[in-house]
């Protein structure tokens, strides 16, 4: 027995958004594998919610006509990952989602609700922030587009207002173009299981593939929000790869986070994935490009 | 035969259909529901209850507190009762605890129409307490204990000290030129972790209280109901239907006297009390933490000259089974390596964290981690021994009777458990292979051994009654005590009674479900007991039967009894084996003879007098990720001396489960608590690491089968020791692997990080 007040049921995008500018305390269910939890923990009993899971309209990925691939957030993780575009274009993100909970969770979860959460663990996020994606967001008033590096505005906390909703995920084709990544998930289990860190790294080489190009690094559970590392990326952007640049750039990269002692995982021991985590990111990544090290 | 064979487990089809009916399938339309209100400090006392803003929520119907229960302090353990007032249980708590002595301990319990309402209001329940400081550490208990006990029969907090002393100690340490190894060992509080959680239902019925629950142990259960509640036993029926796993935690009364107690302040109206995940983590019970301080002198020759124990155990809030685990564990301290002076101290000790009770082999995981890194240790300072020639020389030997408890070594098959095992994995060349490694993954191959009693005697008392009826068809009927909780006991039952009856197997209906107003009496499936004790009650039983059917086809016959015999389904004539009539014939004459109609039946108890040993070993190889503190399992491979095996096929499931849940003691789980609190931190099953299928190596198993003569059918225990030598094979691995001894569990990433940093391994 699930504790809820209002359940809200739109049958159109307009309808949702009128709703939620008419309920703005109401929450948007959209797979449940988040809210559920917390509803049966008592954090959220007794709420109400605007159930968006039927709305097809927000489900789907496609490539627009400048290239940028569109993910709308009611897609599935499980659909992710099998999607013919993520599988050409952004694999990386594909095996991301891949590694959320076991297969029903895949089944049920959605990206939208991965990053709406706001939570640092969570395993799209790192690789959306490491392709710079972009957010649709609409109300009533109408449709914003936020770079996703602003969207997270603290631990649970995101850029959304009251009557605001999630409608697109957006990886413009600059940034995924001849750029290759990798996502390592560390986590005490191979399954059903938080990360203790993440890290999603991607790189586009220089022609003769020598000299890195491009490195984007992005983290999961290095900080209270999902972030990049930008004094490691600036370290290695136009070098020769070698193996002392890799070792640099994760030491750099430790200087850029903040992670956190709980009784999940020491500082300590996050700093010590932080860097490892790098490193091998970064050298699958390089090979993936077509680089040697 | 049957015994022996691979058969398919009787209640496969009926689990696999979900027409196996389960506590929560069997609850009434019109049930109550109750919640517990759980403290929310961890020592300390209830003052008052503010129960208004609770009472206002509708749906509810009554609340019961601390204040309302009766005072009768009562014992829980899952162990026979004995009749003398020195041997039993501790009985130290109350149904609902105003002496509050654990974050969450149960203080109050809402009964409303709902569970909506009763988890409102019990939320809204204002709770007065005074607080003491709280002791969450075993050792700080027994050495700072404080100026209020956490039992004041206790002032202490030790519950049981015992000690024990084998040969003469001090002067065995005199012999010249031994090696002293010293070493600290510790394990951690983890859980049983059934897939279903604590529940039960319970109602009134023609005077008598009636509990539906989920127990391994419905016969002692209705004795500690009647305890709790201050009733006759008789006032008391205790329904067990199937069930989803136990591994111990059911050896216990969890929620049944309470629920007992809800259901009579309503007027019987059927009250469920359903622990959820959480509760079921902190509220129930849970494997013993212990920490072994041992000193071992060894010859240069590889032998033990003298061997010392000082072993504590969290026993948590509450008694339980106490004394019972650590005093086992030392005790195998002596068993398994019975050379030399060996002398033990164990102290079973209160703290303010949650109760400790039974748990799959029953202390036993715990000296078997600690004992085999010891050993383990002791071999890296010997110029002469390796893993095996050092075990081989020391441990137990056919005939051996332990002087502190008399038990027997009828049978074992442990030195060819090694030599099957040291072959399958490739021992000899990956100890060669593995020599030398640098680098950031290395390789390490590790072993543990282990020696485990079969049931309970004589600590405690072992008695098993079996019931058959013979069905018109020559068919049986097959009612025991002993409870099937998913390890396979009414198949394995099945085939035994089958085998003793000569008859098929498939003409063997074994009733799964115990009702204490109907099954003949045994104490329940605990202590890889059921198929050695009740085995010998359902031959016994089986014998007994037969003999009947016999007597009564010999009236039919006209011929004499000590001619017949029933073989394969068929009287025949001793001797020549002439097929003479048929069973089904013999079964539809004696149901329905005009002039000699028999309903022929067969009840027998078996006292048991007798015990033995079973063996085994594990082997490891992995390899270890030093950077990122990574164990990856290889290969691992358990092989058991368990006697005859009654059923291969379930006996390999049974190690398999054994053998996950030793991996996950050995690399991952661990119940955590706030230190400030005490509350339990990772209370579900996201955050206790418990193993997942992608996680689980494939799982080698192998058996040596010598017939145990003491065994109905040449059987010894199994059910609780593959869990027993996975843990410190992993941590011998490690030893390999890396270089560093790691003298606690689990081997988690956290503490390989600590280990290999302090080791200077990782920089």
């Amino acid at each position: 027995m699930y504790d809820f007040n209002n359940i809200y049921q739109p049958k159109t995008i307009e309808e949702a958004l009128k709703m939620k500018s008419e309920h703005p305390e109401a929450l948007i269910l959209a797979g449940g594998s988040d809210i559920l939890i917390q509803v049966r923990d008592g954090k959220l009993a007794g709420c109400d919610v605007i159930n968006i899971q039927p709305l097809n309209e927000l489900r789907g990925i496609c490539v627009e006509d400048n290239g940028s691939i569109l993910i709308r957030p009611l897609t599935s993780f499980s659909h992710i990952t099998k999607n013919p575009i993520i599988e050409k274009f952004l694999p990386a993100l594909g095996f991301a989602v891949d590694q959320i909970g076991g297969p029903q969770i895949r089944n049920i979860g959605t990206i939208g609700g991965n990053i709406c959460n706001g939570v640092t663990s969570a395993d799209s996020a790192s690789t959306l922030k490491a392709y710079d994606a972009v957010l649709e967001i609409a109300s009533v008033d109408g449709i914003r587009l936020l770079p996703y590096a602003d969207f997270s505005k603290g631990p649970g906390k995101v850029d959304l207002k009251g009557n605001e909703i999630l409608t697109g995920i957006r990886v413009p084709k600059e940034s995924y173009e001849n750029t290759y990544g990798e996502y390592m998930k560390y986590s005490v289990r191979r399954a059903m299981d938080i990360a203790t860190l993440g890290c999603s790294v991607n790189v586009r080489l220089t022609d003769d593939k020598k000299s890195i190009d491009r490195v984007r690094i992005a983290y999961g559970v290095a900080g209270p929000t999902p972030m990049r590392v930008p004094t490691a990326e600036k370290l290695g952007n136009g070098k020769v790869i070698t193996e002392q640049l890799i070792t640099d750039i994760a030491e750099a990269a430790l200087t850029d986070v903040k992670p956190r002692t709980s009784w999940r995982a020491s500082k300590e021991f996050r700093m010590q994935l932080i860097k490892e985590l790098c490193k091998r990111s970064l050298r699958t990544s390089i090979k993936k490009a077509g680089g040697t090290i | 035969m049957v015994v022996g064979k691979k058969i398919n487990r009787v209640d496969a089809v009926t689990k696999a259909d979900g027409t196996a009916k389960y506590t929560e399938d069997l609850l009434d339309d019109k049930c109550l529901v109750a919640k517990v209100l759980h403290s929310t400090i961890a020592n300390g006392k209830v003052l008052s209850f503010d129960l208004e803003e609770a009472k206002k929520v509708p749906g509810v119907v009554k609340i019961i507190t601390s204040f309302d229960v009766p005072d009768i302090q009562y014992p829980t353990a899952g162990h026979p009762w004995s009749t003398e007032k020195a041997h039993q249980d501790v009985c130290d708590r109350k149904l609902l605890n105003t002496r509050v002595r654990f974050y969450g301990d149960e203080i109050a319990a809402v009964i409303a129409d709902d569970e909506i309402a009763a988890d409102h209001a019990r939320d809204l329940i204002k709770v007065e307490y005074e607080e003491y400081p709280a002791i969450f550490d075993m050792e700080e208990s027994v050495n700072n204990p404080g100026d209020v006990p956490i039992h004041e029969e206790k002032p202490n907090n030790v519950i049981v000290k015992s000690n024990y002393e084998v040969l003469d100690y001090d002067e065995a340490v005199k012999e010249p030129g031994l090696i002293k190894v010293t070493g600290v060992y510790e394990t951690q509080k983890v859980q049983q972790c059934h897939i279903e959680n604590a529940s039960s239902f319970a109602y009134k019925e023609a005077g008598k209280v009636v509990v539906v629950s989920a127990t391994q142990i419905p016969h002692i259960v209705r004795r500690v109901c009647s305890q709790a509640l201050g009733c006759d036993m008789g006032k008391v029926r205790i329904i067990k239907p199937y069930l989803g796993g136990g591994f111990g935690n059911r050896q216990d009364a969890l929620t049944e006297p309470l629920n007992a107690f809800l259901t009579l302040q309503v007027g019987g109206r059927p009250v469920k009390l359903m622990y959820t995940r959480e509760e079921t983590f902190f509220g129930t019970r849970s494997r013993h933490a212990m920490k072994f301080y041992i000193t071992s002198y060894v010859r240069p020759n590889g032998t033990f000259a003298a061997r010392e124990i000082v072993a504590y155990s969290d026993n948590g809030a509450y008694g339980s089974h106490a004394h019972a685990l650590v005093a086992n564990a030392v005790n195998a301290f002596r068993m398994m390596y019975p050379v030399g002076a060996i002398k033990g101290v164990a102290y079973t000790v209160y703290t303010n964290n949650p109760t400790a009770g039974a748990m799959r082999a029953y202390g036993i995981p715990q000296i078997g981690f600690a004992l085999e890194a010891h050993v383990d240790d002791i071999i890296a300072k010997l110029p002469n021994d390796d893993a095996i020639s050092f075990r081989k020389k020391n441990m137990m030997q056919l005939g051996y009777v332990d002087p502190g408890t008399t038990i027997t070594c009828h049978s074992t098959g442990l030195s060819e458990c090694i030599d099957k095992g040291r072959e399958a994995i490739g021992w000899d060349e990956k100890i060669e292979k593995y020599k030398n490694q640098t680098g950031d993954v290395r390789h390490g191959v590790g072993m543990g051994i282990f020696c485990y009693k079969t049931g309970v005697y004589p600590i405690a008392l072992e008695t098993s009654a079996c019931r058959m009826i013979l069905n018109q068809d020559g068919s049986i009927q097959l009612q025991v005590g002993a409870t099937e909780i998913g390890q396979g006991a009414d198949t394995v039952f099945s085939q035994m009674a089958a085998e003793t009856l000569s008859i098929p197997f498939e003409n063997v209906h074994i009733l799964s479900q115990q009702d204490t107003d109907v099954t003949p009496y045994d104490t329940g499936a605990y202590g890889s007991r059921q198929t050695y004790v009740t085995g010998m009650a359902v031959r016994k039983t089986a014998e007994s039967l037969k003999n009947k059917i016999c007597d009564y086809a010999a009236w039919m016959l006209n011929k004499d009894r000590i001619d017949l015999d029933l073989v394969d389904n068929h009287i025949v004539r001793v001797g020549t084996n002439d097929v003479l009539i048929s069973l089904k014939e013999v079964a539809m004459e004696a149901c329905y003879s005009r002039t000699n109609s028999n309903h022929i039946a067969a009840e027998e108890t078996h006292h048991c007098s007798d015990n033995t040993y079973s063996f085994g070993v594990c082997f490891a190889d992995i390899e270890v990720d030093i950077p990122l503190c990574q164990i990856k399992v290889n290969r691992i491979i358990n092989v058991h001396d368990s006697g005859t095996i009654i059923n291969p096929q379930t006996a390999e499931g049974q190690v398999h489960g054994g053998m996950s849940m030793g991996l996950g003691y050995g690399l991952l789980e661990k119940m955590l608590f706030d230190p400030k609190t005490g509350r339990m931190l990772n209370s579900n099953l996201l955050d206790y690491k418990l193993m997942t299928a992608i996680d689980t190596p494939d799982l080698e198993v192998a058996f040596v089968e010598p017939k145990d003569p003491s065994g109905p059918y040449g059987n010894k225990s199994l059910g609780e020791p593959p869990v027993i030598p996975v843990a410190p094979a992993l941590r011998n691995a490690v030893y390999n692997a890396t270089g560093v001894a790691i003298d606690s569990i689990p081997l988690n990433p956290e503490k390989l990080f600590q280990e290999f940093t302090d080791a200077g391994l990782i920089k």
